[in-house]
């Protein structure tokens, strides 16, 4: 035999030690400056005619002074770019178990669907009679909206979540005046969302909180205490941001109904429900629906979102426009209504979330998003089953959609959940929401979704099990200084607020960072 | 010095007074990273908002333990809010108020009160 | 169903870990009056093939733009996006990632909107802007709480040339904050009118350049004026191209700028999700609502990028929020600043051009068809007409005849009185033929 003595060795050689690289990269993961250091003043990536233009009859109004913006070719854009992506964490990449923020599989099937022309490139004020299937498209979500949550009426054009409690309030709040009812309270649990006590500010009314009993829930009676003439609503979350489904729900409506307040349900946990639960059984009068939550519009790193408001019969009249009303000649939009809440924006709100949405309804349909509710209950409960020996839940029974755990298994560690959550990137892992809701301490609220298979839920609870076995063993410095295999250790967040720097200048770059450092 | 419920002490010089919030108040907080100090000329009243100081996880108002116009603040915190985390009841005063009601004082807390006050939080 | 994982085994298996014999045990805290056996009256599940079906027969109902002669704005544009740009907001780890919360892990998202944000501020030659809004007209409302905040007045005063949308979408929340809002009767060159209503219970004064008739003005004056009184200028632009050509609002002494963002990298569709843009003095940095993301150093001393000043935000602060906005609009303004990173200045001034040039092409043989005026002085790449009959009814039938001529005024305000006025823009898209076909089609409808 003839032996092949050149080319390549093909077994690793036994290395004792790791050296650091001459260049400072680690392997494949590339170190990226920004624009501004990377491009050239002169360079672009489009190329445009030259304009034939003749004199400009702008004298006076036109621009002196350099943009100074930097411009990128195609090739080096598309390696910033991407060297930038591989920087981040993602539903595609494993579980995004964030309570309260739903990172769910997103269909490519509605990406497709919403960049199909006849949706992604119409204008909002083109002639009605030439979009007559985007509006027929908004009456069929509505329509499904309407049916699932069990209301009559639903206001499309809220841009987010937030968006969405401020048109509830709004629709509220004109509801009182109508009646010439001027109430000055909005009642909130603590356990709430930010966003609640900010809109109801936002509307002008004063914020009291609700307490909360000690199974998680709506204290009934400080309910019936702090209700009174001037409440003009409530604002209660449900299944509730610890993960619980508000069993007095129905006494909690007809005790608000009562006194004369509007029931304002926060739908961000509606997934937990869809299919078998519509809120118009249980006395809601407005909820917003997160389209990107239930629905699966991807979150796209914080945003563009949709929230849709449904109203109940007594609210419907004063939902904000544009309305969809019927014609022998199919569904128009009715740009201008007269209401008494106006316009929550230019045009008739999130197109593109719509078409994602409806794409998403109709591929799951009645029977699969009954189970999308109930996979994702299973998949909390599952996990908070098998970890629950180990870590302390913070209630008992049962969860929805998510499971709450609190800090007390971590007593006397020296580990803080913070330190808990940052171990979880050095596994792998994006950490659970922390530190919320606020009436739990050192909260960890894991939310797995129903698009986890069992597989993926095991192998994040196997790397949480020995995460909590070494933190209740002592291993401080593992979790204290972590992650140390994340792209960047823990930032600065401190220098970050107290000098503030929130662009790029030619000081930047490596001097800045040297005086940052020295900071 | 004599102090509030919501850990804001006071210095007495004269009928001027010295604002800021206590030791206990700053190590709470955590790294301040921004103070609002209140414009000279302002009047306030005791109880209302004064000053925010903000660290990295919250922000808080400030309220006035006295009434009075204020006569001076404290500028060096907008460069240097750190200050008040290292020397919350000196160098980190808020503002100087020029006191309308000396008995408002009488209101307040002693430093062994404020101690007592503390053991029960 | 595709998108569940899960099987029946597993569902079973489960079950059992938990101790629950059945799902509906975990269900248990739901009244017994609310709990719904049957499945809720709407279709079944369906495959990939039916939604396709679906959904592309309601769009094939719809005239895209790109399928002849369009020229619509009135504050969506429509221009050519790089292929590139798609592909990269659909990679993965952008399209599929959460707000950038845990910093070691979310550079991509941080270092973007890093870059974003300094985009923004040079085109709209401020000193600080934030990560973007939900878009323009909900940019303005927050641009004019926010002055409200700074000099604790309740008065805006806007002028008539601001998008009719935009005062009514501020009119709506500006309603329950308690600020009057002074909203002056559209026309052509409205906004220096301005500067005879600013008193001193003024917060600020609104204005739009080029404003919703096309019109180009420069704002200095309304700067001087309004700051002299104590207010601040808030400059809305619609159309962000323009900012290539012409002067930036931050050196005409502008406080508070909004942009709809919408024309650089985000295509019509059909009003959103669109990106806006927000930028002010570094003053005022404190009291801007929305994310900001700032530079730091990691524990080794390395650069990096976190969310910050986040106390200002509804999370933290709760009622005293400066915004209750909690998303922004990060997949767009992904969108934008790939698209402008790879036009930089070079690109965007070109572009900038070429738009003014084919408004200043179509104004041309516009004006030359009988019976139609054209009213806009001075504009960038849109500008009013006026036709001898209402505009509706014209753009009506032009449409019948293939051309999508424009936005009737009447259809933002159909109570200003001004029905016989058409609002027509024109793109780097729109070709010379389109022109000709629009010119040709209008000489035939108005002969």
């Amino acid at each position: 035999m003839t032996m092949q003595s050149v080319g390549r060795p093909t077994t690793p050689n036994a290395v004792s030690s790791r050296p650091e690289t001459l260049t400072g990269a680690r392997g494949l993961l590339q170190d990226e400056p920004l624009i501004f250091e990377l491009g050239g003043w002169d360079k672009t990536g489009v190329d445009l005619p030259e304009p034939e233009l003749d004199a400009l009859d702008l004298t006076g109004l036109l621009r002196e002074e350099p943009i100074n913006l930097p411009g990128l070719s195609e090739p080096e854009a598309m390696r910033h770019y991407v060297r930038l992506s591989q920087k981040n964490h993602a539903i595609d990449l494993a579980i995004y178990p964030l309570g309260s923020c739903t990172m769910k599989h997103n269909p490519r099937l509605n990406e497709k669907m919403a960049r199909l022309p006849g949706f992604s490139d119409i204008h909002p004020l083109q002639p009605q009679s030439t979009v007559k299937g985007a509006i027929a498209l908004m009456d069929q979500l509505a329509h499904w909206l309407k049916t699932l949550t069990g209301m009559p009426a639903v206001a499309l054009t809220p841009k987010a979540g937030a968006h969405g409690e401020l048109c509830g309030l709004l629709a509220i709040r004109a509801a009182h005046e109508a009646r010439g009812d001027a109430r000055k309270k909005v009642l909130a649990p603590k356990s709430a969302h930010g966003t609640n006590p900010a809109t109801a500010a936002f509307v002008g009314y004063e914020v009291e909180e609700i307490d909360q009993t000690a199974d998680g829930r709506v204290d009934l009676a400080d309910l019936a205490r702090k209700l009174g003439p001037d409440v003009a609503a409530i604002m209660v979350t449900n299944p509730n941001t610890c993960g619980l489904f508000e069993r007095d729900i129905v006494e909690i409506a007809r005790l608000t109904h009562e006194a004369g307040a509007y029931f304002y349900c926060d739908g961000a946990n509606f997934n937990a429900i869809v299919g078998r639960v519509r809120p118009a059984d249980l006395g809601v009068d407005a909820m917003h629906i997160n389209l990107h939550k239930t629905f699966s519009t991807p979150h796209g790193g914080g945003g563009p979102g949709a929230g849709p408001v449904v109203f109940s019969e007594a609210l419907a009249p004063h939902a904000p426009g544009p309305w969809i009303v019927q014609t022998p000649d199919g569904p128009r939009l009715d740009e201008d209504p007269v209401g008494d809440v106006g316009r929550m924006s230019a045009f008739h709100g999130q197109m593109g979330m719509y078409v994602r949405a409806l794409s998403y309804m109709l591929s799951h349909g009645a029977d699969g998003l009954r189970q999308v509710a109930e996979d994702a209950v299973l998949n909390a409960n599952y996990i908070k089953a098998r970890l629950g020996d180990l870590m302390t839940p913070a209630f008992e029974g049962p969860c929805m959609h998510e499971a709450l755990f609190d800090d007390r298994w971590l007593a006397g560690t020296g580990i803080t959940t913070l330190d808990f959550a940052k171990a979880m990137i050095d596994e792998g892992f994006h950490p659970m929401t922390m530190y919320f809701p606020l009436v739990v301490h050192g909260a960890m609220l894991i939310e797995p979704t129903e698009t986890e298979s069992r597989a993926e839920l095991d192998r994040f609870i196997e790397a949480l099990r020995l995460l909590a076995q070494a933190a209740r063993a002592g291993d401080a410095e593992r979790f204290q200084g972590a992650p140390f295999h994340a792209p960047l250790r823990r930032l600065d967040e401190t220098l970050a607020a107290r000098k503030p720097r929130l662009k790029w200048s030619p000081l930047n770059g490596d001097e800045a960072k040297k005086t940052l450092a020295a900071e | 010095m004599r102090f509030t419920k919501d850990h804001e002490w006071v210095e007495v010089d004269g009928d001027i007074a010295t604002v800021g919030i206590t030791a206990y108040a700053a190590e709470q907080l955590g790294d301040v990273v921004f103070v609002e100090t209140p414009a000279v000329g302002k009047i306030v009243k005791a109880g209302e908002g004064l000053a925010v100081v903000e660290s990295v996880k919250a922000a808080s108002d400030v309220y006035a333990p006295i009434s009075g116009e204020v006569v001076a603040a404290n500028d060096g915190l907008s460069d240097a809010p750190e200050t008040v985390n290292a020397s919350a009841e000196t160098d980190g005063w808020f503002a100087r108020v020029k006191i309308a009601d000396a008995a408002e004082l009488d209101a307040l807390m002693d430093r062994a009160a404020y101690e007592q006050y503390l053991g029960t939080l | 169903m595709r998108y569940l994982p899960l099987t029946p085994d597993d569902r079973r298996d489960m079950l059992g870990v938990i101790g629950v014999k059945s799902v509906d045990e975990l269900f248990i805290d739901v009244p017994v009056s609310a709990r719904r056996a049957g499945l809720v009256d709407l279709p079944l599940h369906a495959g990939e093939l039916e939604v396709e079906r679906e959904l592309g027969a309601l769009a094939a109902q719809n005239r895209a733009a790109g399928q002849g002669p369009f020229f619509c704005g009135a504050g969506a544009y429509r221009h050519h996006v790089p292929a590139s740009v798609d592909h990269i907001i659909q990679r993965s780890e952008f399209l599929t990632s959460y707000t950038p919360y845990q910093p070691e892990i979310a550079q991509g998202t941080l270092q973007y909107l890093f870059e974003f944000q300094t985009q923004v501020a040079a085109l709209t030659g401020m000193e600080v802007a934030n990560a973007s809004m939900y878009d323009g007209s909900t940019g303005m409302t927050e641009a004019v709480m926010m002055a409200a905040r700074i000099t604790r007045r309740k008065k805006a005063i806007v002028s008539g040339g601001v998008h009719p949308h935009y005062t009514a979408t501020l009119k709506t929340s500006a309603h329950v904050a308690g600020i009057a809002v002074a909203d002056q009767p559209a026309n052509l060159d409205a906004e220096e009118a301005v500067i005879q209503s600013i008193d001193p219970d003024t917060a600020c004064v609104v204005v739009q350049t080029p404003n919703v008739f096309g019109t180009a003005t420069d704002v200095s004056k309304i700067a001087e004026a309004a700051q002299a009184a104590g207010a601040l200028l808030i400059v809305v632009v619609t159309e962000t191209v323009s900012l290539g050509l012409l002067k930036s609002p931050g050196a005409m002494g502008a406080d508070i700028v909004v942009c709809e963002g919408q024309s650089i990298g985000n295509g019509l569709n059909f009003g959103g999700p669109y990106v806006g843009l927000f930028a002010t003095r570094e003053k005022y940095m404190r009291q801007m609502p929305g994310r900001l993301c700032g530079e730091t150093v990691d524990a080794e001393g390395r650069r990096g990028f976190v969310l910050t000043l986040s106390t200002r935000e509804q999370h933290i602060r709760r009622d005293k929020a400066t915004s209750n906005i909690c998303t922004n609009s990060g997949l767009c303004a992904l969108a934008f600043t790939i698209h402008m990173s790879l036009l930089g200045e070079t690109g965007l001034r070109k572009l900038a051009q070429i738009n003014h040039a084919k408004a200043r092409q179509l104004a041309a043989v516009l004006s030359k068809v009988p019976g139609v005026e054209v009213l806009t002085k001075r504009y960038f790449n849109e500008f009013a007409v006026r036709l001898p009959a209402p505009a509706a009814a014209i753009v009506e039938t032009l449409t019948g005849r293939g051309v999508i001529a424009g936005v009737p005024f009447s259809r933002l305000a159909p109570k200003a009185g001004m029905d016989d006025i058409l609002l027509v823009a024109a793109t780097e898209t729109v070709t010379t033929a389109d022109i000709e076909a629009f010119a040709t089609a209008l000489n035939g409808v108005l002969a």
